[in-house]
């Protein structure tokens, strides 16, 4: 195992250069002058030459990759165009209501998607089978911005239970708040929190449903699933135990992709319910083509999805031998 | 009289008619539309469905049914370039490194976990933010997300198929490497493609009206379903028909080609490739 975790930590150094070079080469993009460009046609000269020498823009394009990749070493994404504040510091106070909402969204993917993927499996040709898969179906298919703005307008428009937009006190010390006597403060951040993780959720749980349905298929039909009912076990202990265990072994493998849908899908998301994160960050920095800052999300996004990726790599092996020694 | 086998997978059958509705739709947009794109009817703002308007109105009384069809060309058409030009940069990039094995497999590879490891939308609103709306621009934008996963399946069907017989026998006539890639292995691996290909339709339309809807997308007056439906969100309180319209367009197409995708898998099942192909060995 410990092998197998130095290969994996190993092989992120490549991959990383590899993102910091694709990043970087955004700018090359950019076609005619790119101070000119990010700044605007109104720009007086003097700020195009300031900008021009703040990205380094007057030396060949291996000095600056060069540099790009020796600031990032020290922490320095370097300054945002229009915020004029570090981007390391922008994104820092953005990152963590982004992973808040993407890991609660996660948590409820993987909670609905299996459970209807074990009703659907356990109860194979039923009407809760088709019923189930025909939302998985539609699940796969909805935009996600069309069901968060269909969430918002049946519980907060319409039915006005939970609040439409915003954050509520971060998670994390909402829970600190709750264990010392302020439950309301938790209510809130949840209240907050629901419509947005679910919107963004129910593609991940459609996915995921589809993929414990078809698992779990094809492990009811193995030997050792008939071997455990002719020892004379309960169902329910079968499909659990030796069922559900197994079955559930192809979803961990999806989970760390699914993560970099649900961080992607955040961008969308938080433009909807105005949640404060790097989504709602990057249409900002989109909008006003503030390309460090650009830079500095997209790398961002690609780095936290490597890390989670490599956690959910270290996970799967250390449950199933076959990876880590195949 | 017998229903041929493909016929009776309703995946494929509800899918295909869908996306051949849709289609249709897109191409006969200027025989179907019943009012021009931009043409106002102050006195039915916000309408529901109505004879005159079948999908009701906006806010300036601009017919939803036309807007909606003409909105068709636009997403079909970055669906399809952007659809198209991934796979045959996925599938090129595949079939090197499926076929030649080595270093060149292991460099292919990693360049293509590296775009992998982008979230596929963040990409994408880089890239246009840089270069600028635009149907080509989007497309470009999109087919720089989507030809990683082409290239992966494709890698994985040409590790198959390069042990098979004909392709071994190919090989000692003589074949080049170009004609053994494109004429015994390419066609065999179009299965898989196309499965992809018809789920990645949905996918690049979901993506470019998520590009219209977040104010990345072609400008207006172009009527993009993701342009309108963030239009029909400033109404969305008291007049929510108009989101609602938009979102189901986009939904029910992209469902069709799921179907379709679904569909096709279950009948050219690559997985019986795989199984024929390890019985051959």
């Amino acid at each position: 195992m410990i092998a197998y975790t130095i290969r994996r930590l190993l092989l992120l150094i490549p991959m990383a250069i590899g993102m910091v070079v694709v990043t970087f080469g955004l700018l090359l993009l950019i076609p005619g002058d790119p101070a000119s460009v990010l700044l605007g046609q109104e720009a007086s000269p003097e700020a195009i030459a300031s900008l021009r020498q703040a990205l380094g823009l007057d030396d060949p394009w291996y000095v600056r990759l060069f540099d790009y990749f020796a600031a990032l070493l020290q922490g320095d994404m370097g300054m945002s165009i229009f915020q004029s504040a570090p981007v390391a510091s922008i994104i820092a106070s953005r990152l963590g209501a982004t992973i808040e909402l993407a890991v609660v969204a996660l948590i409820l993917a993987t909670l609905i998607g299996v459970t209807l993927g074990v009703l659907a499996a356990i109860r194979q040709g039923s009407l809760l089978d088709t019923i189930t898969m025909l939302f998985a179906q539609l699940g796969v298919s909805m935009p996600v911005y069309w069901l968060g703005l269909l969430l918002m307008l049946a519980f907060a428009v319409l039915l006005g239970w939970l609040p439409a937009v915003g954050r509520g006190t971060p998670l994390p010390e909402a829970v600190l708040a709750a264990l010392t006597g302020r439950p309301d403060v938790l209510w809130d951040s949840i209240s907050h929190i629901i419509l947005p993780a679910l919107a963004l959720a129910a593609n991940s749980a459609a996915i995921i449903s589809r993929l414990v349905r078809t698992s779990m298929l094809e492990v009811l039909r193995e030997d050792f699933v008939r071997t455990a009912y002719a020892k004379g076990l309960r169902r329910h202990r079968v499909i659990v135990r030796h069922g559900l265990r197994n079955a559930l072994l192809p979803v961990l493998s999806i989970i760390g992709l699914r993560f970099g849908a649900l961080l992607g899908g955040a961008v969308i998301t938080e433009s909807i319910f105005a949640w404060p994160g790097l989504g709602q960050l990057t249409i900002a920095a989109i909008s006003q083509r503030d390309l460090p800052l650009i830079q500095g999300i997209v790398l961002t996004f690609a780095i936290v999805f490597a890390l989670v990726n490599l956690v959910v790599d270290l996970l799967y092996a250390a449950v199933d031998p076959r990876i880590r020694l195949g | 009289m017998r229903i041929p086998k493909p016929l009776r997978n309703p995946s494929l059958v509800i899918g295909g008619l869908i996306t051949l509705a849709i289609v249709l739709l897109a191409v006969l947009a200027p025989l179907v539309a019943t009012h021009g794109i931009e043409q106002m009817d102050m006195r039915n703002r916000f309408d529901g469905p109505t004879l005159e308007h079948w999908l009701g109105t906006d806010n300036f009384g601009r017919d939803l049914w036309s807007r909606m069809v003409f909105g068709a060309q636009v997403s079909l058409s970055i669906a399809l370039i952007s659809v198209g030009g991934a796979a045959l940069i996925g599938t090129v990039v595949g079939l090197a490194a499926g076929y030649f094995g080595g270093w060149v497999d292991l460099l292919l590879m990693r360049i293509t976990d590296i775009f992998l490891g982008f979230p596929a939308i963040v990409l994408a609103l880089a890239i246009v933010a840089v270069m600028g709306p635009g149907i080509v621009n989007i497309s470009l934008a999109l087919i720089v997300v989507f030809w990683t996963e082409y290239a992966r399946v494709v890698r994985a069907t040409t590790l198959v198929l390069r042990e098979q017989n004909y392709v071994q026998a190919a090989r000692a006539l003589g074949a080049s490497p170009a004609r053994i890639l494109f004429k015994e292995i390419l066609p065999n691996a179009l299965g898989p493609i196309i499965v992809l290909a018809s789920l990645g339709l949905g996918t690049a339309i979901i993506s470019e009206s998520a590009l219209s809807f977040l104010g990345f997308g072609l400008p207006p007056p172009t009527p993009t379903w993701g342009w309108t439906l963030a239009y029909g969100t400033r109404f969305i309180r008291d007049e929510p028909w108009l989101s609602i319209v938009s979102g189901a367009t986009i939904m029910v197409t992209v469902l069709g080609f799921n179907l379709l995708g679904d569909g096709l898998r279950d009948v050219l099942d690559p997985r019986q490739l795989t199984r024929s192909a390890g019985k051959a060995k």
